[in-house]
């Protein structure tokens, strides 16, 4: 903690001055929220060559011990046998109710080393979550205090092979460790091709100074990252997600394999099969306003007859589609693709399309 | 010749002749960032003083854009509808929201001028 403001402090703020960042509290954090270029050219830069991002505020917490793959089990809606050394995935940290407390990568290093990369605004509570689960079964909980960065978009790898990195056999959702202390994930949250890697605070200042000094990486902050994330159809825990949603409703069932849906014995599996045999009253969906009108989170929506119809929980103007988007959860009758909608803002209804996800298709490098 | 005022919240009202012609002042736009919607009053539309007139939405949020006096709206920047950028490229100019009538012309009396202006923004 900053003595001055409460906030916790960036390892390589200094970077982030340098290049005029304005910086704004995000979950605890004094992080950059966009810099001298502005949100705009920040974003269209990442889809054209590559934007560097400092996500240190993400927890990164490593589990390790013969027993960690039964904890892994119990915490997570995934099946570690299934899980070759070197893979990551996409999931999810449920309650016993099958509400989502947050969304995760899990990576598996090797057969009893897992490295959990988990959302800053519940860092605290998902770390008390895990080591009170880890109590049960023979393992080690060790939240990390990395740098952790992004560097997202088609000239992430040359950039990451110009510093040094042979990272061509590494495809979306693998991992590797290629240095000591170092951990690279072809991953990200923007839907381009890129890598999320943690490393000590020196090395990654050194690698990220090398980076820029390229004219094709320029830093991005977080109001891109969240641009880029809503185009990429990819929830925010908190606004699109939360323990008040289903991985059902929040349509992301397509990260738990129907064997984990029907045998797991994850926390929450029970309420989840039950779910599953009741079905969604609500479903999380893309909306495309019909006009230029940004349509952002909490606008409710109604349907035609003017009957509530569900909510928005984000939205903002996409700058690569070129029109405002917006994600929310509508009742599952209207959930199709193509359905008409209104939503309210500031008093007058607007009309919304649901729409499919993501809005830009992904150009993450697949096997 | 007009005469420019400036309010707190930063708009720029330029008189002349008895027609206002508002905006955001330059040193707004900059705050907002990349704005992507405009949404402008109606023509003959009444405003009161310090009432929400339009709003500007950049990338980052939506902003409201009140009236600097009482009046009636007699046109607005249809242009930026189709070009809400312009707010960014020239706000103190061509990007002008709307022109009203001044109901009160003692209110422009305690609006700041440029130099009050420049130093209430420094």
């Amino acid at each position: 903690m900053s003595a001055n403001d409460g906030l916790k402090q960036l390892p390589l703020k200094p970077l982030h001055e340098d290049a005029g960042a304005t910086f704004g509290a995000f979950a605890g954090w004094s992080m950059p929220l966009s810099y001298a270029d502005g949100v705009m050219k920040e974003h269209l830069h990442t889809r054209e060559q590559a934007g560097l991002f400092d996500i240190s505020h993400m927890k990164l917490v490593l589990v390790t011990g013969p027993e960690v793959s039964d904890l892994v089990a119990r915490l997570c809606p995934v099946d570690p046998q299934a899980l070759q050394d070197g893979s990551s995935k996409y999931t999810l940290f449920l309650n016993d109710k099958a509400g989502i407390i947050d969304d995760l990568i899990v990576t598996r290093l090797g057969p009893n080393r897992y490295i959990l990369v988990v959302n800053a605004g519940n860092a605290d509570r998902d770390v008390s979550h895990i080591e009170k689960n880890a109590a049960d079964f023979d393992c080690l909980v060790e939240p990390l205090d990395f740098v952790f960065l992004a560097l997202q978009g088609p000239a992430a790898a040359e950039l990451m092979a110009k510093a040094g990195f042979d990272l061509d056999d590494l495809y979306f959702m693998q991992a590797t460790e290629p240095r000591p202390g170092w951990f690279v994930s072809r991953s990200g949250y923007t839907g381009e091709d890129g890598f999320e890697f943690g490393a000590p605070a020196t090395d990654a200042e050194e690698v990220a100074r090398q980076f820029l000094q390229d004219d094709r990486c320029r830093l991005v902050g977080l109001a891109a990252r969240d641009s880029l994330r809503l185009e990429a159809g990819l929830c925010l825990h908190g606004n699109d997600i939360d323990e008040t949603t289903s991985p059902l409703e929040a349509a992301l069932m397509w990260a738990i394999p129907k064997s984990v849906r029907q045998e797991g014995t994850f926390i929450g599996a029970d309420a989840l099969r039950q779910a599953i045999a009741d079905g969604a009253a609500q479903k999380r969906v893309g909306l495309k306003p019909d006009g230029r009108q940004p349509v952002r989170a909490g606008a409710e929506l109604f349907d035609e007859d003017g009957n509530s119809a569900g909510r928005v929980t984000s939205g903002g103007f996409g700058p690569s589609v070129g029109h405002p988007v917006s994600m929310g959860y509508v009742r599952t009758d209207l959930a199709r693709a193509g359905t008409q909608l209104l939503a309210e803002v500031r008093g007058k209804r607007l009309p919304i399309t649901v729409s499919a996800l993501p809005f830009t298709p992904p150009r993450t490098r697949r096997g | 010749m007009a005469t420019t005022y400036f309010t707190e919240d930063h708009e720029w009202i330029s008189v002349d002749g008895g027609v206002a012609t508002v905006g955001i002042t330059n040193h707004a736009q900059e705050q907002l960032g990349d704005i992507v919607f405009v949404e402008l009053p109606e023509a003959g539309a009444n405003l009161t003083k310090g009432g929400g007139a339009a709003v500007i939405e950049s990338v980052k949020a939506a902003s409201d854009v009140y009236a600097p006096i009482d009046g009636d709206v007699s046109e607005v920047n249809g242009a930026l509808e189709g070009d809400p950028a312009m707010v960014n490229s020239d706000a103190e100019g061509g990007a002008w929201l709307w022109k009203m009538s001044i109901a009160d012309e003692s209110q422009l009396a305690g609006l700041m001028d440029q130099a009050a202006y420049n130093e209430h923004i420094a």
